[in-house]
């Protein structure tokens, strides 16, 4: 073959290149989405054998209220109720969400249009720094300052929902706080300038522009935030009390998902009934995250859309 | 004819660099200004000082008088809050906020507490018709101001500024950003407030000045060089500069 007609027909070394990076990366993403099927699948299979071979209702899982799979109610069937740990799952996520989102907002007002110099130099590094701590421990300082506090405030024992709450808050506070930040920094300069050029005061122009032009990241920010509340196990676990119980007050001992299934999964049989229900536990945790990330989504194309 | 502005020996300092060199230049009642000159010239830093929008700009420093109707504006008595709502400002940029078209117009009147439905509907009307965008939008003022037409985004900006009834107007090269079409348009609605408001317009296109306004003023590195009756001003400039700018010899 001539050198002309070689170098036309041949592949170039440079498109050579642009394949090979379009194979990898394309094993990338293939890797990735096995990883995330499997794991669904893994959990799926394992989940749903309580329903199909240990054959308990989804409704008495649902809804039923006392969990000790491993003895048998007085109408034969499995006591596998998970409402409890479902409902103390919820009730610290919107509880701790409800409290760190006004004081996430007030941070990040404060980090973006009240002090931008003290925000990037203190407050930011501050709040990375509390991402990174590690939730053991805040889990043990949980346990050895929130609890006695409850309990000496509230009385009882001091594990509960409320001290769970008050970790979860720490816990979820820089996140929702720097995710509000970004959406605070992304809004326009313009919008407020046109405002102030309108007569508003910097408060005014806040509350009624920046605010309003930021509310779909800020309410993205918030569901972050529970998504984490809602799959945090370790510091919740340290400080709930770990009773399988329907939550009765806010400072009685109960349970979330996260907290039954990192004490119970090791002192159980692979493919038993106690074992399988906790792996129900799972799957619903992870129908939850995905719920998460749905709404975080739906959220984002609104927000586009305007 | 009374001056409502008027400004003496006003410096303005961006940092160290002086931007604005001691510009003396008094505005009257009603009519059309226009401020011209190359890019960099000083003529939008001008401009935003009549509003102190300037203000917000780390750094900045300003010595000389801005007096608005005998005040001065950057005296200790000064509200910015109430000069904002009398010297209203539109921008280069359509900037309408991320509201509906009626949100968008009342917003300074819901700043002022102005609450009664029918006085907003009202306002919301007569400023829309004002400039000259009721007819595009009077079907669905409920619509996202972001959804409209960049020419349509700035009269509806336009709008919101006459709502609260400014008594002067400024506008920083208000049509540069749209096409000629929506640019007459604006033009042609200049015209019409120019009887009831003091308006002074940014503009790089010397046609542009020379079709709207009554009076230009010439501003080249910081100075102004030479202010005089629109067709004065284009047909017997005094100074070298002005001509060499206006017969486009640079700029």
């Amino acid at each position: 073959m001539d050198p002309i007609r070689e170098s036309l027909l041949k592949k170039s070394k440079a498109s050579k290149l642009e394949m090979r990076g379009k194979i990898i990366t394309y094993f990338c993403i293939g890797l990735i989405v096995a990883i995330v099927l499997a794991i669904f699948y893994f959990v799926a299979s394992k989940g749903l054998a309580t329903f199909f071979t240990d054959k308990v209702s989804i409704k008495d899982f649902l809804l039923g209220k006392s969990w000790n799979p491993g003895t048998l109610d007085k109408s034969g069937k499995p006591e596998v109720g998970a409402l409890p740990m479902i409902s103390g799952s919820f009730f610290v996520t919107f509880l701790s969400a409800l409290i760190a989102t006004p004081f996430a907002i007030g941070t990040a007002i404060f980090m973006v249009e009240i002090s931008p110099n003290k925000g990037s130099r203190i407050l930011q590094p501050v709040t990375e720094l509390l991402v990174g701590i590690p939730s053991v421990v805040y889990g043990f300082i949980g346990l050895s300052v929130v609890v006695p506090f409850v309990r000496s405030i509230f009385g009882g024992t001091g594990f509960g929902i409320l001290s769970g709450t008050f970790v979860l808050f720490v816990m979820i506070l820089p996140t929702v706080t720097s995710m509000t930040v970004d959406t605070l920094k992304s809004v326009p300069r313009y919008y407020r300038e046109a405002s102030l050029a309108l007569g508003a005061t910097r408060w005014q122009t806040i509350y009624k522009v920046i605010l309003r032009a930021a509310t779909p990241g800020i309410m993205t920010a918030v569901v972050f935030g529970m998504a984490r509340a809602f799959g945090e196990a370790l510091a919740v676990q340290m400080v709930i009390g770990n009773a399988s119980l329907m939550p009765s007050s806010l400072i009685t001992p109960s349970s979330t998902l996260t907290s039954i299934l990192t004490m119970g999964i090791g002192n159980t049989v692979m493919g038993s009934l106690e074992n399988n229900a906790l792996w129900s536990l799972a799957l619903i945790l992870l129908l939850m995250s995905l719920f998460f990330n749905m709404v975080v989504r739906v959220i984002g194309k609104r927000g586009a859309l305007k | 004819m009374s001056k409502i502005i008027e400004t003496n020996d006003v410096h303005l300092y961006y940092g160290k660099k002086e931007a604005l060199k001691g510009i003396d230049l008094d505005f009257n009642e009603k009519g059309i200004t226009a401020l011209i000159g190359p890019s960099g010239c000083g003529k939008s830093t001008y401009l935003r000082t009549l509003n102190r929008m300037n203000d917000l700009i780390p750094g900045v420093t300003i010595t000389g008088a801005v007096k608005l109707k005998g005040e001065d504006i950057y005296g200790p008595k000064m509200d910015t809050v109430s000069l904002r709502k009398n010297v209203g400002m539109v921008f280069q940029q359509p900037n309408p906020f991320p509201f509906s078209i009626y949100e968008n117009v009342v917003y300074g009147l819901r700043l002022a507490g102005i609450k009664d439905k029918a006085t907003l509907d009202e306002a919301v009307e007569k400023s829309l018709k004002q400039a000259a965008v009721w007819d595009d939008v009077k079907d669905d003022l409920g619509k996202n101001a972001l959804a409209l037409s960049g020419g349509q985004q700035q009269r509806v900006c336009i709008a919101r500024v006459l709502a609260v009834e400014p008594e002067v107007i400024l506008l920083d090269e208000p049509t540069s950003a749209l096409d000629p079409g929506s640019s007459s348009k604006i033009e042609n609605m200049l015209l019409e407030l120019r009887e009831k408001y003091t308006i002074i317009i940014v503009t790089h296109n010397l046609q542009q000045a020379s079709r709207i306004s009554d009076r230009t003023a010439f501003f080249l590195e910081g100075h102004l060089i030479e202010v005089a009756p629109t067709r004065e001003l284009f047909t017997q400039p005094k100074h070298q500069e002005t001509d060499d700018y206006i017969s486009g010899r640079f700029g």
